[in-house]
């Protein structure tokens, strides 16, 4: 692959960045310390078409590329990651699965909205005990004739409680097992459905963590996304996706705390130096510097591969675990960097590690991801 | 209403570094934006666009890369987009530069010419007043807003150090806009991905109204005799002090340095 932008690249990055320093940084801090969801932050990126960057414009999208849309989750990750992921699970979660499963009522129905910015999108698979074992699912969807009932529960889905539209798994025949699972279009206003704690968390504090309920909840017959039975393959499908997206959000976090770790060193003097000039800070940056660079290529390769119809379940794998490990790993050092004041809310990045973290458990954990990668290795 | 907005590119740099030999900026290395003074007369233009339907093209002179500012301006909403490029425009003062612009702005139809107020390289903020003299227009500069008033005319407002004016222009004029006067909106994501496929005019010296000896190092009066960067200043104190305390501060600080 072209590793270069290209010219339209290029002025989308230009404004990402200048979006992301301007409107995004400066509430950051805020955002986690109140565990606030950035509704503004959401409004402003609606009214440039950031909602929905990889939607063809005849849905309402800005008709843009994958590239684009990892390149705007980078960036706003770099200087907050609540709202890297808010853009993440929106597009990816939820848009995605509804541009390559949904009918063409459904995409007339349900894209144009959410590319707009007016809904925000969000994905349940998640639940109390269907974790890593997703095909656990207890939610049951049961045909009642001309609807569909869902009873059960979501646990930790992000964006719930703003957002507008669900795409949610359901068992839909528990004899079938896997082949069981049906995945649902939900919207906030079906009766019987509603959303439960809130969760209070280590990091990205700002994005709603939130259980779904389904109490004899009503969903239209057309609301069943794609084939019934194949509910796992397009949560799977979705979640390859979705690991990109999360893959830049780490990237970004490094980035990020990379970032702030050269400005700081640069300035912090100690035994009359400043701590940039010690061959351990050095060489340390050089090795993270790297490592950053490498997760880089790791998703911006797996996004091509998208953009370009290839199989990239692997490689998105390898994206995220990579770029995961690496976030954790940089923002570490970005605190032991900046000494007791990196240790400080005065810095942010206390808030990065803690942000970090989770690219390491969400859309599958890091040994999900070895998982994966191995077993495309040794088939 | 057609609006024409100049535009030019200009290095992203606030510590300016100069060539010792040649007494000219350095430019290489150093990324190139659209100016901040010409970004806010585009927003002022594009504002004018959203609320009275206004046709707005953004016009530079420049060499073939301020295209990038071009395209800028057309995904921030602009209509229609001209490069000004040309050798025979190189080495131009502002003269020269104010005259080519004028002679291709001669060429178009317009209601309104809005320029920023100065440039961060160049900074004379000549430009668009000479460009007015150039045209016969009359002119405000420092503008920090205008609107359209019900009979036509433009109430605007004026700023400097000193005072604020608001004055009425009627017909056409040149407006020198600061870039304090309004946000700059961001280009729109949709904006972004038409920007290259839309077109940009190329437009050479025979394509507009000037005599050549008029144009470029030929036709510019300014010789720079001598540029060099100016020494830092020591940075300041600050000290947090009453009335009294202040003046014997004060008083002690001069004798220090042996200026008392
Ligand atoms: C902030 C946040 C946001 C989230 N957003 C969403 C969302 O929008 N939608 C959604 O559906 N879900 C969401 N999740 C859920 C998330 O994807 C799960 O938490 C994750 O998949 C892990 O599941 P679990 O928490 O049940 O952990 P468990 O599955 O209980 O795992 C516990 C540990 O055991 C390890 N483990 C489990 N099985 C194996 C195995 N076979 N081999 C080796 N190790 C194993 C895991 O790697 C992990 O380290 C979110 C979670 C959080 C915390
Ligand atoms: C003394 C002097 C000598 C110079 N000599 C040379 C030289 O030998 N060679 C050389 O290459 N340059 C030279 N320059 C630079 C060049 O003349 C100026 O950059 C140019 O004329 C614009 O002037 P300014 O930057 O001061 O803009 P200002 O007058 O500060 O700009 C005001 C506004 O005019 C508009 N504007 C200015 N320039 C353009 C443009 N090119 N296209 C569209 N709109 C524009 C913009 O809206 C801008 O905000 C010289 C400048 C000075 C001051």
């Amino acid at each position: 692959m072209d590793f270069s932008y290209s010219k339209t690249e290029e002025l989308f990055l230009q404004m990402i960045r200048s979006f992301a320093e301007n409107e995004v940084k400066p509430l950051a801090a805020e955002v986690d310390e109140q565990e606030r969801f950035p509704m503004e932050t959401v409004k402003k990126m609606a009214k440039l078409g950031l909602m929905g960057i990889p939607v063809p414009k005849e849905y309402g999208g800005a008709g843009g590329n994958n590239q684009m849309y990892i390149m705007a989750v980078e960036e706003l990750s770099r200087v907050c990651a609540t709202t890297g992921v808010i853009l993440s699970a929106h597009t990816s979660l939820c848009m995605a699965p509804i541009m390559e499963n949904g009918t063409e009522e459904q995409k007339q129905k349900y894209l144009p909205k959410l590319a707009s910015g007016e809904w925000i999108g969000a994905f349940g698979l998640t639940e109390p005990n269907a974790g890593t074992d997703a095909a656990m699912q207890q939610t049951m969807a049961v045909d009642a004739g001309d609807h569909w009932i869902l009873n059960g529960s979501k646990i930790f889905i992000t964006n719930a409680a703003y957002a507008d539209v669900f795409i949610v798994m359901a068992m839909t025949d528990k004899s079938k097992g896997v082949k069981g699972i049906s995945a649902f279009i939900v919207e906030k206003g079906f009766p019987g459905f509603s959303i439960g704690k809130k969760e209070a968390k280590m990091g990205i504090r700002g994005s709603a963590t939130c259980e779904l309920i389904f109490e004899n909840c009503i969903v239209p017959k057309e609301n069943l996304l794609g084939v019934m039975g194949k509910g796992f393959n397009i949560a799977m499908k979705t979640l390859d996706g979705g690991r990109i997206g999360i893959a830049s959000q780490a990237l970004g976090i490094a980035q990020g705390a990379m970032d702030e770790t050269v400005k700081y060193t640069k300035e912090r003097k100690q035994f009359g130096h400043s701590i940039a000039s010690f061959q351990n800070t050095q060489f340390q940056l050089a090795d993270l510097e790297t490592k950053i660079n490498a997760a880089r290529f790791l998703v911006r390769n797996a996004a091509w591969k998208k953009d370009n119809q290839l199989p990239y379940t692997k490689d998105a794998a390898m994206a995220k675990l990579f770029a995961a490990e690496t976030a954790m790993e940089m923002t570490t050092k970005a605190v032991q960097f900046h000494g007791g004041y990196g240790y400080t809310r005065e810095y942010p990045v206390e808030r990065m590690m803690r942000d970090a973290k989770i690219t390491e458990i969400y859309e599958g954990t890091s040994e999900v991801q070895r998982m994966v990668i191995a077993g495309h290795l040794l088939k | 209403m057609n609006i024409i907005v100049c535009i030019k590119q200009v290095p992203d740099t606030t510590e300016i570094k100069i060539d010792p030999v040649k007494g000219t900026l350095i430019r290489e290395g150093v990324p190139s934006i659209m100016n901040p003074d010409d970004k806010g007369g585009l927003e002022l233009a594009l504002r004018m666009k959203d609320m009275y339907g206004a046709n707005v093209t953004v016009i530079t002179m420049g060499p073939p890369q301020a295209d990038l500012i071009l395209r800028e301006a057309l995904a921030m909403g602009a209509d229609r987009a001209i490069l000004l490029t040309d050798r025979k425009f190189a080495g131009a003062d502002t003269l020269a530069t104010s005259y080519a612009l004028a002679g291709a702005i001669k060429t178009m139809d317009y209601d309104l010419i809005i320029a920023g107020r100065q440039a961060i390289d160049g900074d004379t903020a000549q430009v668009g007043p000479e460009m007015a003299e150039h045209l016969g227009l009359p002119q405000v500069s420092y503008v920090v807003d205008a609107q359209l008033t019900d009979h036509h005319s433009l109430m605007v407002k004026k700023e400097d150090e000193e005072c604020v004016q608001t004055l009425e222009v009627e017909g056409k004029c040149v407006l020198t806009v600061l870039a304090s006067a309004y946000q700059a909106r961001y280009m729109s994501v949709s904006g972004i991905m038409e920007a290259y496929s839309r077109e940009v005019e190329i437009w050479t010296a025979d394509k507009i109204e000037v005599e050549e000896e008029k144009l470029g190092l030929k036709g510019s009066p300014t010789k720079v005799f001598r540029s060099y960067p100016k020494a830092l200043k020591t940075p300041g104190e600050l000290h947090e002090v009453s009335e009294e305390e202040a003046v014997e501060l004060i008083v002690s600080k001069l004798k220090e340095k042996h200026i008392i």
